[in-house]
């Protein structure tokens, strides 16, 4: 009953008045975000933490506010897919195959109200399952010394490019040049700078908040820019009719079944690395479809279609949080910005986040729970708000974002410096899109690149300069198995799921949760 | 042909990296594995993967035409000239008429770029700068 005391606790400082605004406005923002085609979990996480840094937000009301953004993107992703056909980010893919056919027969209410439910139970179940598992990861990753931790962080670059990676050596290649990018500056350790070229401004390193701000989010509108969404969204799609937003007794109990099997495959598939929501909706969508679809109605716009992959992948959300708390390892893309800012408010990762700062984590899963109730409260009546906000086109949107995203680094360090170097990781985000190069690999590397050498150092140098203790504990030895395994499996199955998974829609998108 | 180019670029990177890892200058006092080490195996993974990439390369993305291309060279240098005329002229100025050149080559019809343009900047400039108190470029003219 520790767990639940200390979750207690967590209540009592997430019941603020402050904490519950930020919560609210999160949840507000994450599902506009979501809804929204071209801004998704992780470039509107991204271009809110350095608003959320300058603004001198303390760690966990700058947390709440930006894990509540990513709840509330996962909740609206499935908005435009069911009204638009046009998922509003990547995880909201499978939405799109029974939602709009939903919406086309005249019941788009009753499929967001449903997809509203499934959303909910997704995360709230997958909160619980966070609250369980994360303290049990913990008592493990507290036997864990410089050696595995380094073998770890090997793991989770091998395994990050995911199962439904085409080029391995596209991700590999992402890993090193982010890992590469983290080793700019003076080295920790011995205070020799490296890879400065005698440039003041690289001393202290490249900010990744500037690389990930740079990458994901002006990325986006050089996208734009070369696709020139002339018409925009709003107003190519027809008029569709929402209907009654309030789901029938019937129809909800028809869909519970699936909504919890769902959910727990979902939560597995955010916990093990390498795959995230978008894997989670699709396993929970082709699973049910081979479990109840006997009459051949999915893809039709059948609800339980619809209640699927929104269970899924908003279970996976928040099955992601699980090793990216406990570990201080994300596996996921916006879980890896999510670390981005604890990093950047100086709080480590990992089990000692648990036992240091018990406030933060406690504090953020019970605001987790409230921002759950939010969106449930946002999405089922409120959810003609939303509907209107898809109708401001991309052309206005793009440059906001741009403008956004500039005020932000701006506002972290007043130097032109480093808005050139941010547009400069725009248009390489650019290109690597171009040539399906994964960019979450990249922010990985120059997030963990420096705490990755520290581990291996500090492990050889504990041993003497015996490079053979690196793999000489079961621990890591399995650890590097499971690395290795991760790699080559891609390798193996990758064209398949990935081939499955693009069959009905070949919309683009590198970014992937 | 993207690819394999690609991979030049990347093995090229891979090389130059290797070869500044090894200029680090190493202090007196250092711990066993030193400055350089781990540099040295970045670069070779980085080296190897481009390799890959430049023996089995991909089918080409689509890429756009030259015109396409132009829009977006000319769009980083908005961009660049906004970043470097921000502390000069100020946030609003610089910010309307960057968001108005993005929403125009987004297909905004030009009077109505300008209009968004202004508004998107003192939107963000009231939000940002009046009720959230975030300090933004100061121009000449205080804002």
């Amino acid at each position: 009953m520790d767990i639940l005391s200390s979750l207690a606790d967590g209540f009592a400082i997430a019941l603020t008045f402050e904490n519950l605004l930020l919560a609210l406005i999160g949840c507000f923002l994450g599902t506009v975000m979501g809804a929204l085609p071209g801004l998704g979990p992780s470039n509107g996480v991204a271009i809110l933490i350095p608003l959320a840094f300058t603004l001198g937000l303390g760690a966990t009301p700058a947390l709440i506010l930006l894990t509540s953004v990513y709840y509330g993107a996962m909740y609206g992703g499935r908005i435009s897919s069911i009204l638009l056909n046009i998922p509003g980010d990547e995880p909201a893919l499978m939405t799109t195959l029974d939602g709009y056919p939903m919406a086309r027969a005249g019941r788009a209410g009753e499929a967001l109200a449903l997809s509203g439910v499934a959303s909910f139970v997704g995360a709230f179940l997958a909160t619980w399952g966070l609250v369980f598992l994360a303290p049990l990861l913990v008592d493990v990753a507290l036997l864990f010394g410089p050696a595995e931790y380094f073998a770890l962080f090997a793991l989770a670059f091998a395994t990050l490019g995911g199962i439904a990676s085409t080029n391995q050596a596209k991700s590999a290649f992402a890993a090193a040049l982010g890992l590469g990018l983290a080793m700019v500056g003076v080295d920790g350790q011995t205070g020799v700078p490296r890879f400065t070229f005698g440039e003041v401004h690289l001393y202290d390193g490249i900010d990744f908040l500037v690389a990930i701000v740079g990458l994901f989010a002006l990325s986006e509108v050089f996208v734009f820019l070369e696709h020139r969404h002339g018409a925009a969204t709003g107003e190519s799609a027809e008029k569709v009719e929402i209907g009654r937003v309030i789901p029938s007794l019937s129809l909800l109990a028809r869909c519970t079944p699936t909504m919890l099997r769902t959910t727990v495959l979902g939560f597995i598939a955010g916990v093990l690395p390498g795959a995230g929501a978008s894997l989670g909706s699709f396993i929970a969508y082709s699973m049910e479809k081979r479990l109840v679809d006997r009459d051949g109605t999915f893809g039709t716009g059948d609800p339980r279609g619809v209640a699927a992959p929104e269970a899924g992948n908003n279970a996976a959300a928040g099955g992601a949080l699980v090793p990216m708390l406990a570990l201080g390892v994300p596996g996921s893309g916006t879980t890896a910005v999510l670390l981005a800012v604890l990093l950047a408010l100086n709080i480590t990762p990992g089990p000692l986040l648990f036992t240091q700062n018990p406030d933060v984590v406690w504090g953020l899963i019970a605001a987790l729970f409230i921002a759950n109730f939010m969106l449930l409260a946002m999405n089922i009546p409120m959810v003609g708000i939303f509907t209107r906000v898809l109708l401001i086109p991309s052309r206005i949107l793009m440059p906001i974002v741009a403008m956004i995203s500039f005020v932000g680094i701006y506002g972290i360090s007043g130097s032109s410096f480093d808005l050139l170097v941010m547009i400069g990781f725009g248009v390489l985000g650019w290109v690597l899109r171009k040539l399906d190069v994964p960019l979450v690999p990249v922010i990985l590397g120059t997030l963990l690149g420096n705490a990755m050498e520290a581990n291996l150092r500090r492990a050889v140098t504990i041993s003497n300069g015996d490079y053979t203790s690196l793999i000489d504990s079961p621990l890591s030895i399995g650890l590097w198995t499971i690395a290795l395994v991760g790699f080559v499996l891609p390798i193996v199955f990758g064209k398949v799921v990935r081939r499955r998974m693009r069959m009905r829609r070949d919309e683009e998108g590198a970014i992937s949760d | 042909m993207s690819d394999r180019i690609f991979g030049s670029v990347g093995l090229a990177l891979a090389i130059f990296f290797v070869w500044q890892a090894t200029l680090i200058e190493e202090s007196f006092i250092s711990d066993q594995v030193g400055p350089k080490t781990f540099p040295v195996v970045i670069g070779v993974v980085l080296g190897l993967a481009s390799l890959y990439c430049l023996l089995r390369p991909d089918p080409p993305p689509t890429w756009p035409g030259l015109g396409r291309l132009a829009e977006i060279a000319l769009a980083v240098l908005v961009m660049v000239a906004y970043a470097i005329a921000l502390p000069e002229v100020g946030f609003v100025i610089a910010t309307a008429v960057a968001a108005a050149y993005l929403g125009w080559r987004l297909g905004t019809a030009p009077l109505a770029a300008i209009i968004s343009g202004v508004l998107t900047s003192a939107g963000i400039y009231v939000v940002f700068r009046l009720i959230l108190g975030l300090s933004l470029a100061r121009g000449p003219l205080g804002f």
